[in-house]
């Protein structure tokens, strides 16, 4: 078995099972929700192994399957040097991270939801990096939008984890939707939807007039996602996650999915002017802005949730310079970032654990008591400032010599080198602020006990991190040199550029930019007083205010909108769209130029027809009229009914009218039965102007109706059913074309039909369970009832008529493929001889002899139905194809056997059961309600 | 032929619609019927009218008449009348609940006070207040 041939999808589809078992797990054992979770990361690493060293050989992996080929849609996933970057960030982080949250969570949280939630967010994660279909990438975009959700939320009873969570989703959900936008501008723009093909049409793409709102688009819902400038301001809201989820959302995974995408479209979209300009400057505004706002805040994880805004605005920066070695510097930066702020957000999420507190002005001292985490913070705080001998120093200096590479294309680019050391000197200022005020100085007594260091394997996660920024920034070409190179040659698709990762470059530009942001950062941080003033006249702009104000009044609108239609009467609603209907048809008239009736001469009619159908149309307006007389509306109703029946037997469709017949008789039964727990007579209507304008709506719909059905049968049509008639013996092995039709050529159709009948049945039983209604002593005129319930004669001859009524049934359905009848029509009969035996003979009477549950035929009636399909599927036909034969039996003579009747059985099984089921449920109300009545007397 | 055709089903379909407007269940259900014998005769009729012709294979007879349109009318019967067993059953379910058979559901003590159609303003507030109380008490 070749691994390499199906592996990828293991490993996205993974979690997603993973997180069906941690919840399962959870119920067991609180921690057994970890434990599932970290095992399944674990075989999820295990299934990526074997394929890993494959980009490294410069080679890409793909795996697909078709999905929806019309559409562009494959199910396909891609391996190389940036997916693996990723899906290894993702999966090693990941398990720090659950290794991290066991310990983390307290006993009130529940584990099982945390841990679900976390493996399904990470298997969207890997979905979007490792597919190779754009449209498949977007579904799993949407899927982390849904998931961060979930995360972000998962204390639940906080006001403000729901609100977080709700803004997070309302961003990256909209920015999903443009980005969806922007990958099918892009897939027609190519002419297809695999990456292979995107990545190596850059020049096809960048020479198309649809480029720019392709680009548009896609960086909206990078921006979002990324949260750059303007779109950044959900971040910090998002911190009312629990801490294992900011530190893994923050740091390696759903911000980061921005950045993979600009890295992933970069050899598509990179290089133009628009590019620089829009990248760029989202990238420079937001890691100026992050880097500033980081400095003010009080809270650890808003400091560091700034902190985050402002890298990523860095990387994006780096991205927007197009330029190779730009690319480079920024997909270092990737991994620097992750290391150092996974590793940092779990120091807080230490702190907090501790103390009970994330306010720095509360903190102070807690070297004295965590001197472990206290160091571990020490060293990764220094990396994010850009400390030499640490990861974030390396690409930070790359960062400054991109800058200054840049600033030589115009005048305006000369000020890039000022701002970017001024953000890192403001790095700087933050990273001294997050050690001074809550491991140095005087420890602060109002903490609610003493701190100490939390248990083992919460720090082991922050130990590992750390010692990665400490070997990636001595030792950089031996560390991340080769993966880094593998990435980089991924997200060019070209050649990698000459670079070298070396801590010692001689007195140059960048260093002199490092030295001055040091020492500048320090300065500040020790001179802060003025600046906190000034940061303090401006502190209540917030951009969530804006965006909380623009939400409301939205929603008002939308409110106000539904509500000047919806006024909460079904009448009202009714009237809007029956009016609308029919504006739509006349507008529909009034642009058809042609005549309106047609020039195919209508058909003779003789004397009769003419007379039995102005009867119909005229019991069709009595019942509008009597209608306040119920009982008498609902018999002339019956009459329609049977108009239309006939109609069928003279218009050629005897199967027709004989369903028409027996659901004629069925559903008159049925109205009769809940009449009986109705108002016998409507209220009298006051209402003028009401009816007025209903009897006008009524009036032209009924017009309506004519003039369609007119127009259309006085022109000439083109039938498909041609087709059906010739393959109806030869395919489907029956001479009656209707039935063949509705048991083989259309079995799917009849197939969700009877389903549907299936659940109206069970809907009806469930709705009746336990209901009692007033039964009423008398009738309109108040007579009383008669006192005789089962008179003898109707049920001397019903008795005797059971028998033959069933043969009837049977009869119907064995011929029903080859002469009118069937299943559909079986069952009915069948009912209706079981109806009346109720009816006739009462509920306790007929019960007894009748023992048979009705939830099992329908059961049964649709297993059979789905069971003849897939026999056939199992034979290697598609669904629900059907086969016969003609065997000679004694006594009947030649018959013919297709499987279809076994479908057919099927359909009437489920008829039965369900016309059955709902009608003596009806009539087992009424049964209660006298009984409970005759009690109460 | 057609022109009856065509008329009976007008006929049906105003008076399904003027139904359909009432202001009770039971004649709601009626109306929603009566649309669907419309509908159906309708979607029948799309197959044009064949008078004495089968709609089963037979050698000796010169044609058919269309048999699409007979099947998914056929079904369509039966889903209807799925559908009218379930409204006239929700009906119950409503008056059994509420204690009356208005179409909006609203809430009155006795059956008797609906019976005035158009109920006066006054109550018809204090119905929307109740429900705007018990929408607030659902939330947390």
């Amino acid at each position: 078995m070749n691994l390499l041939a199906f592996n990828l999808p293991l490993v996205v589809l993974l979690p997603f099972f993973g997180a069906a078992l941690a919840a399962w797990a959870s119920r067991f054992n609180r921690l057994g929700a970890a434990y599932a979770s970290g095992l399944i990361t674990l075989l999820a690493l295990a299934l990526l192994m074997p394929s890993a060293p494959l980009p490294f050989h410069d080679q890409t992996l793909i795996q697909s399957w078709s999905w929806v080929p019309d559409l562009g849609l494959y199910f396909a996933f891609r391996l190389d040097g940036l997916s693996l970057l990723f899906a290894l960030l993702i999966l090693i982080i990941g398990l720090l991270i659950i290794i991290y949250a066991r310990y983390y969570l307290s006993q009130k949280d529940c584990m099982g939801r945390f841990f679900a939630y976390l493996l399904m967010f990470m298997g969207s994660m890997l979905g979007i990096v490792l597919s190779e279909n754009v449209i498949q990438l977007v579904i799993f975009w949407e899927l982390t939008s849904i998931t961060s959700f979930l995360l972000i939320s998962y204390w639940q009873h906080r006001k403000e984890a729901r609100q977080g969570a709700r803004m997070a989703l309302a961003i990256t959900g909209a920015g999903g939707l443009a980005l969806l936008g922007g990958v099918i501008l892009l897939g027609e723009m190519v002419g297809s939807y695999q990456l292979t093909h995107i990545l190596a049409a850059g020049d096809l793409i960048r020479a198309h007039d649809w480029y720019l709102p392709a680009l548009v688009l896609i960086l909206l819902g990078v921006f979002t996602k990324s949260a750059q400038f303007p779109f950044h301001f959900w971040l910090p809201h998002a911190m009312a996650a629990p801490t294992p989820v900011s530190a893994y959302l923050h740091s390696a995974t759903m911000v980061k999915a921005g950045i993979f995408l600009l890295a992933r479209f970069f050899p598509a979209l990179s290089g133009t002017f628009e590019w620089t300009l829009l990248v760029g400057g989202a990238g420079l505004i937001t890691l100026l802005i992050g880097a500033y706002t980081a400095l003010f805040k009080h809270d650890l994880k808003g400091l560091l949730a700034y902190s985050t805004i402002s890298h990523l605005g860095l990387i994006t920066l780096l991205f927007g310079f197009g330029t190779p070695l730009a690319a480079v510097a920024a997909i270092f930066h990737i991994i620097n970032h992750a290391t150092f702020k996974a590793s940092l957000f779990m120091v807080a999420g230490i702190v907090d654990h501790e103390t009970g507190t994330r306010d720095m002005r509360r903190l102070g001292g807690l070297i004295h008591y965590m001197p472990h985490t206290a160091t571990l913070a020490m060293v990764a705080a220094a990396a994010m400032a850009g400390v030499p001998l640490l990861n974030g120093f390396l690409s930070k200096e790359m960062l400054f010599d991109q800058a200054v590479i840049a600033s030589s294309y115009s005048h305006w680019a000369l000020l890039l080198p000022v701002l970017v050391t001024i953000a890192g000197l403001l790095s700087v200022a933050y990273s001294v602020r997050f050690i001074k005020d809550t491991f140095l100085g005087q420890p602060k007594s109002e903490l609610l006990h003493t701190p100490h260091e939390p248990p083992r394997f919460m720090k082991i996660p922050v130990d590992i991190l750390v010692v990665v920024c400490l070997a990636v920034g001595v030792l950089p070409a031996l560390t991340v040199s080769p993966i880094l190179e593998t990435a980089v040659a991924a997200t060019l698709q070209t050649d990698v550029p000459d670079f070298s990762l070396a801590i010692w470059h001689g007195f140059n530009a960048p260093l002199m930019m490092s030295i001055a942001a040091l020492i500048g950062g320090v300065a500040l941080f020790l001179k802060r007083d003025a600046l906190f003033r000034f940061y303090q006249l401006h502190e209540h702009i917030d951009a969530k205010s804006y965006f909380q104000s623009s939400l409301n009044a939205l929603l008002k609108l939308a409110k106000g909108v539904t509500e000047s239609f919806d006024k909460g009467s079904l009448q009202h609603a009714s009237a809007w769209v029956i009016g609308t209907s029919l504006l739509a048809g006349i507008i529909g008239f009034w642009h058809y130029s042609g005549p309106l009736i047609g020039d195919t001469p209508v058909q003779s009619v003789d004397t009769l027809t003419v007379i039995v159908g102005l009867l119909g149309a005229l019991a069709a307006i009595t019942t509008a009229i009597w209608h306040r007389k119920r009982l008498v509306s609902l018999i002339v109703l019956g009459a329609v009914g049977l108009v239309i029946a006939i109609g069928f037997v003279k218009f050629s469709a005897p199967d027709l009218a004989l369903t028409q017949l027996s659901v004629e008789v069925v559903t008159i039964v049925l109205l009769l039965l809940a009449l009986y727990f109705l108002p016998q007579a409507s209220p009298k209507e006051i209402n003028r102007l009401r009816l007025w304008r209903d009897g006008l709506l009524a009036a032209a719909s009924g017009i309506g109706a004519t003039l369609l059905t007119l127009s259309v049968l006085t022109r000439d049509f083109d039938s498909i059913s041609a087709y059906f008639l010739e393959n109806s013996v030869s395919g489907g092995g029956g001479t009656n074309v209707v039935n063949v039709i509705l048991v083989d050529f259309r079995g799917f159709d009849t197939l969700g039909e009877i389903v549907v009948l299936a659940l109206a049945g069970l809907g009806i039983y469930s709705l009746l369970q336990g209901m009692t209604l007033p039964a009423p002593k008398n009738d309109l005129h108040g007579r009383l009832w008669n006192p005789d319930k089962h008179p003898l004669i109707l049920q001397t001859l019903t008795r005797l008529l059971l028998p033959l009524m069933l043969m009837v049934a049977v009869f119907v359905f064995l011929r029903g493929h080859n002469l009118p009848g069937g299943g559909f029509i079986a069952g009915l009969i069948a009912s209706v001889a079981l109806i009346v035996q109720y009816l006739a003979n009462g509920i306790d009477w007929t019960r007894h002899r009748l023992q048979v549950d009705m939830h099992w035929v329908i059961g049964l009636g649709l297993l059979i139905a789905i069971a003849t399909g897939l026999v056939m599927m199992a034979l290697g036909y598609p669904f629900l194809t059907s086969a016969f034969r003609h065997i000679h039996w004694p006594v009947v003579g030649d018959f013919e056997l297709a499987s279809a009747i076994a479908f057919d059985l099927g359909v009437f099984l489920v008829v039965v059961g369900s016309t059955v089921l709902s009608l003596v449920q009806l009539g087992r109300l009424s049964h209660s309600s006298h009984a409970e009545s005759t009690w109460k007397s | 032929m057609e022109i009856l055709i065509a008329f009976v089903i007008g006929a049906m379909t105003a008076s399904g619609v003027f139904l359909t407007l009432r202001g009770r269940t039971f004649p709601v259900v009626l109306g929603l019927t009566l649309l669907a014998y419309a509908v159906n005769v309708f979607l029948f009729a799309m197959g044009r009218l064949t008078v004495g012709l089968p709609a089963v294979i037979d050698p000796t007879q010169g044609g058919y008449a269309d048999p699409l349109p007979q099947a998914l009318v056929l079904t369509a019967i039966v889903i209807a009348f799925g559908m009218t067993a379930f409204l006239i059953v929700l009906a119950l379910k409503a008056r059994s609940e509420m204690g009356n058979d208005h179409v909006d559901g609203l809430h009155l003590s006795e059956d008797e006070a609906s019976l005035k159609d158009t109920l006066p303003p006054k109550s018809r507030k204090a119905t929307r207040k109740a429900r705007q109380a018990h929408k607030q008490e659902a939330r947390p």
